[in-house]
């Protein structure tokens, strides 16, 4: 069985125009909706606390919404969780009052309405956590984006780091603004799931980045955007499969996984597919409008060049 | 020419040795225990505690199936096994009324527990199960910021007491000390004193930093702590908080506390299975509990103590050896006045002592009951679930003045230690916050594992069909070496004894997914080569070494970004992290290393390979 019966190389490149000007607008429309809609960010971040509480039957939602405005909340929000039985409280950081008598005084009151709710999950976090999470969220992406540019600058060169990394933010902010779009939680595992996602979308630009490298190599006379159409070809069939086969993985985790890692699966979903689409279409077509050469690749992997020989006698 | 050397053989199938000696105490589950500790901080755990134990069981006849003892810091526990529940829990009770006759003022704690229930050959390897963490096995989480300003102010306001008592001794007049935010002011008439002071205080305090300053017609000194000092007394105050925080959890009885320093200022306190967080909580932010007394040593009260009466105003209190005192009622001092206490030894005798630091208000109200009371005995009371034992009782030898005071005696340098350690077990250096709290239910903790279990297994299963339908034996060979990762990936988790959390299988889930991208690389590889026209062992060795450079890269640049999570992330973050960076690197080694074995293995010997199983290789009509 073979899925990709390529028989000549597609010419990619000549549609990069039209492929990156979609890239530029989704890549706005994203930054349109986390400036305008912003982010609905989980108390990891905001500080608060959330309960997770369970009842025997379908969970009384008014019922809990009066009982906690009752205590004098006003800020506050009643969710259905996973089922319809499970609920989840969120309450905002009152000044001068510890997460102890919080949590407390709520499970007492609920227990008052409805003797059978249970209190699953409590997770409390002050303000100064939050305040830190994103500080160090925000360095984690700098320090990421910055080795990866070094890192392929140093293995392949300027041009290609430079494209790689346009090519994988552009990913991350789209996955931002489908969050950003849909209101879905931010929480500190989405926030690993877009983080892994910029590592996986530049090992497939990467991947493709050493076929060009390769094929600059082998096809002296090809022009260069030849060179990247023929590189991309070659790879197609192993990109929709790596990806294909992720996906299986971050589609078991999105059915089977529960709510907890149900938003994590989801960055990873969006990641994966604008991975492919960015690696493909936008990588390589900025690199070329860089104006990467032969000599640009060639040059520093003499060694390289000469391994590559012995095995083609 | 797909031949591996015997040596690389050899060294995938340790590889997979290993990983199944290691991963495989993770599949035996637990089994019950009953934990046995120390109730009170005055009384220490010790290996003997094992042979009684046992002693007890033989006794009563139940049988257990193995009994260890732990040393872990301060607090020893002494764990025995069960085979089912039923003998668990007969054990404990039979423990419970033997070791704690008095079940009003238990002295040690009895707890059923849960235990790794691996083999112990396995457990003489080294190999241990991994920790599950608090979202897979419920309990709560705390993170604790210790107030560190307010023990450097503490500490300030202990140096004043100290500096008086110094000035005092050397009959170096001064117009006042006083402690000014974050330094500490002393004010002289002349400079003559103030030189003395100066030259003085900086051989007897080298801790700290001396600046000459005159305000008007003032002549002052402003002290300020060095910054080694400054981060000795935090680092003291954050191990102080740690070890009452260790006295205090024991008392909840939990199986597995674990208290760890997170940061410089920072406690985190996890303790799984404990679901009653109110309590968790009121015992963790208990405040001082340690009061000074006097004692009535009077011929009234010795008859009255005899008779087993207590007097109007006098409350009887057992000392550690339980013979009784009677003590006023009046609390002359609180821990809250008592900033220090450090085992040491007398400077004449040379005997073992236990040197007591006050706050200036303590050494006032401290000198006061001395001179008054020189002869008579005191009381240092130790508070815990709301009863009191006396630490010691020394006899007053004469005034002290300067809040500096020594206990010495009849004890040894361990006894000294203890009693400092106890002192000071009662109270915080510092006072505490939570600032992050998590409590999970345990129901919602075997949840999460079977979700996060189930999800990974659905993954790799389909992930398998497609690959052995795909690329036929070559995908044999490549989930092979994706079960081999498994594999070593929990093999070198449970050597690591790392905590699994919900985001970590998460990350092995995400691993196996990223993982097969090696072996895509691979086999998409050989099917070019053979389209090319290559021979197949050829078209083996080529789609090897041309796909190595790629999975390099590749992987490295995912390594670069596992790495800025484990830098930059907390909590689930860095769970994730932890896992993602040790998975890829696993994923190298079975994918390239593992799979290339095994194809060699199958078609390495045949010289004249006519077909490889790897797929339809399709070729372009030209």
């Amino acid at each position: 069985m073979e899925f990709f019966r390529i028989g000549r190389t597609i010419p990619f490149m000549r549609h990069a125009l039209v492929l990156n000007a979609i890239s530029f607008i989704t890549f706005l429309l994203a930054v349109f909706f986390i400036v305008t809609r912003g982010f609905h960010l989980s108390i990891e971040f905001t500080g608060g606390t959330v309960m997770e509480v369970n009842y025997t039957q379908s969970a009384p939602i008014e019922q809990v919404r009066s009982v906690v405005s009752g205590l004098g909340y006003s800020d506050f929000q009643v969710q259905n969780f996973g089922t319809s039985r499970d609920l989840m409280i969120r309450l905002p950081l009152t000044p001068g009052q510890s997460s102890a008598t919080q949590s407390e005084t709520v499970m007492k009151a609920l227990k008052a309405a409805d003797a059978t709710a249970d209190l699953r999950r409590v997770e409390f976090v002050g303000p100064q956590v939050g305040r830190e999470l994103v500080e160090n969220g925000l360095l984690a992406l700098l320090f990421v984006i910055i080795g990866i540019v070094l890192y392929l600058a140093i293995r392949f060169e300027w041009k290609f780091a430079v494209a790689g990394v346009l090519a994988n933010l552009h990913d991350v902010v789209i996955i931002l603004g489908f969050f950003a779009f849909f209101g879905w939680e931010f929480s500190l595992s989405v926030l690993a799931g877009v983080l892994a996602v910029l590592g996986y979308s530049v090992n497939e630009s990467v991947v493709i980045m050493d076929r060009i490298r390769e094929n600059f190599r082998k096809e002296r006379n090809m022009s260069v955007a030849d060179v990247i159409n023929g590189a991309i070809t070659q790879t197609i069939s192993r990109t929709i499969i790596t990806h294909g086969s992720t996906q299986m993985m971050v589609m078991a985790m999105l059915i089977f996984g529960g709510p907890t890692l149900h938003y994590f699966a989801l960055a990873l979903t969006i990641g994966i597919w604008f991975g492919i689409y960015s690696s493909v279409f936008v990588a390589a077509a900025i690199a070329m409008w860089l104006g990467v050469k032969r000599e640009d690749l060639i040059k520093p992997v003499k060694k390289a060049e000469q391994t590559d020989e012995v095995y083609e006698e | 020419m797909n031949r591996y050397p015997i040596w690389k053989y050899l060294t995938v199938l340790v590889a997979v040795v290993i990983g199944l000696l290691y991963t495989l105490p993770n599949l035996y589950g637990e089994s019950p225990a009953v934990q046995i500790s120390s109730a009170k901080s005055t009384l220490k755990l010790d290996a003997g505690m094992l042979d009684r134990a046992q002693d007890i069981l033989k006794k009563s006849g139940v049988t257990s199936t193995g009994a260890a003892f732990e040393q872990n810091g301060p607090v020893g526990t002494v764990r025995v096994r069960f085979a089912n529940t039923d003998q668990q829990i007969l054990a404990r009770d039979t423990i419970e009324k033997a070791l704690n006759p008095n079940a009003a003022e238990p002295t040690y704690t009895v707890a059923l527990n849960l235990l790794p229930a691996s083999p112990s050959w396995l457990s003489a390897i080294g190999a241990h199960p991994m920790y599950l963490g608090l979202d897979l096995r419920g309990g709560v989480h705390f993170l604790l910021q210790v107030d560190m300003q307010g023990a450097l102010t503490a500490r300030y306001d202990s140096l004043i007491t100290d500096l008086r008592a110094a000035l005092r001794d050397q009959k170096i007049e001064n117009t006042g000390i006083e402690r000014s935010a974050m330094t500490v002011v002393l004010s002289f008439s002349n400079t003559a004193n103030r030189d003395r002071a100066i030259s003085s205080l900086r051989t007897r305090n080298p801790d700290l930093q001396m600046v000459e300053r005159t305000d008007g017609t003032r002549l002052q000194i402003v002290a300020t702590l060095s910054q080694a000092a400054i981060t000795a007394v935090q680092a003291n105050a954050l191990k102080q908080n740690i070890t009452t925080l260790h006295n205090r959890i024991n008392e909840l009885g939990v199986a597995e506390p674990v208290i760890q320093q997170q940061g410089a200022d920072r406690i985190v306190v996890q303790l799984p299975g404990v679901q009653d967080v109110a309590k968790a909580k009121a015992i963790l932010g208990r405040t001082a509990t340690l009061e000074i007394r006097m004692v009535d040593d009077s011929p009234t009260a010795q008859s009255a103590l005899a008779a087993g009466t207590v007097p109007f105003g006098l409350e009887r209190y057992q000392d550690r050896d339980g013979r009784p005192l009677l003590l006023r009622r009046q609390v002359i001092l609180t821990g809250e006045n008592l900033q220090d206490a450090q085992a040491g030894r007398d400077n004449q005798s040379q005997q073992a002592a236990v040197h007591l630091t006050l706050d200036s208000k303590g050494a006032r109200i401290f000198r006061d009951i001395t001179r008054d009371n020189v002869g008579k005995r005191m009381a240092i009371l130790l508070f815990e679930k709301g009863r009191g034992e006396i630490v010691t009782a020394p006899v007053i030898r004469g005034e002290i003045p300067g809040g500096q005071v020594q206990i010495s005696g009849s004890m040894s340098a361990e006894e000294a230690a203890d009693t400092a350690l106890l002192l000071r077990a009662g109270s915080l250096a510092a006072p505490m916050e939570i600032i992050e709290e998590r409590t999970i239910g345990p129901s919602l903790g075997a949840e999460n594992i079977s979700k996060g279990f189930n999800s990974t297994l659905y993954g790799f299963i389909a992930i398998a069909i497609f690959m052995l339908i795909y690329y036929q034996l070559f995908g044999i060979f490549s989930t092979v070496g994706l079960a081999l990762n498994v594999l070593m990936l929990l093999a070198i988790l449970s050597m690591l004894q790392a905590t699994l959390t919900l985001p970590g299988i998460a990350a092995i889930a995400l691993t196996l997914g990223m993982a097969i991208d090696a072996n895509v690389l691979i086999n998409e590889r050989i099917r070019e080569e053979l389209r090319n026209g290559e021979a197949p062992q050829q078209a083996i060795a080529l789609g090897f070494d041309r796909a190595w450079g790629t999975i390099l890269d590749s992987n490295l640049t995912t390594l670069i970004v596992g790495v800025a999570l484990l830098v930059f992330g907390s909590g689930p973050v860095r769970g994730f992290a932890v896992v993602h960076c040790l998975g890829i690197l696993t994923s190298m080694f079975t994918s390239v290393v593992g799979v290339r074995a095994l194809a060699n293995l199958w078609y390495g010997r045949q010289k004249k390979l006519q077909s490889i199983s790897i797929g339809t290789v399709w070729k372009p009509k030209d």
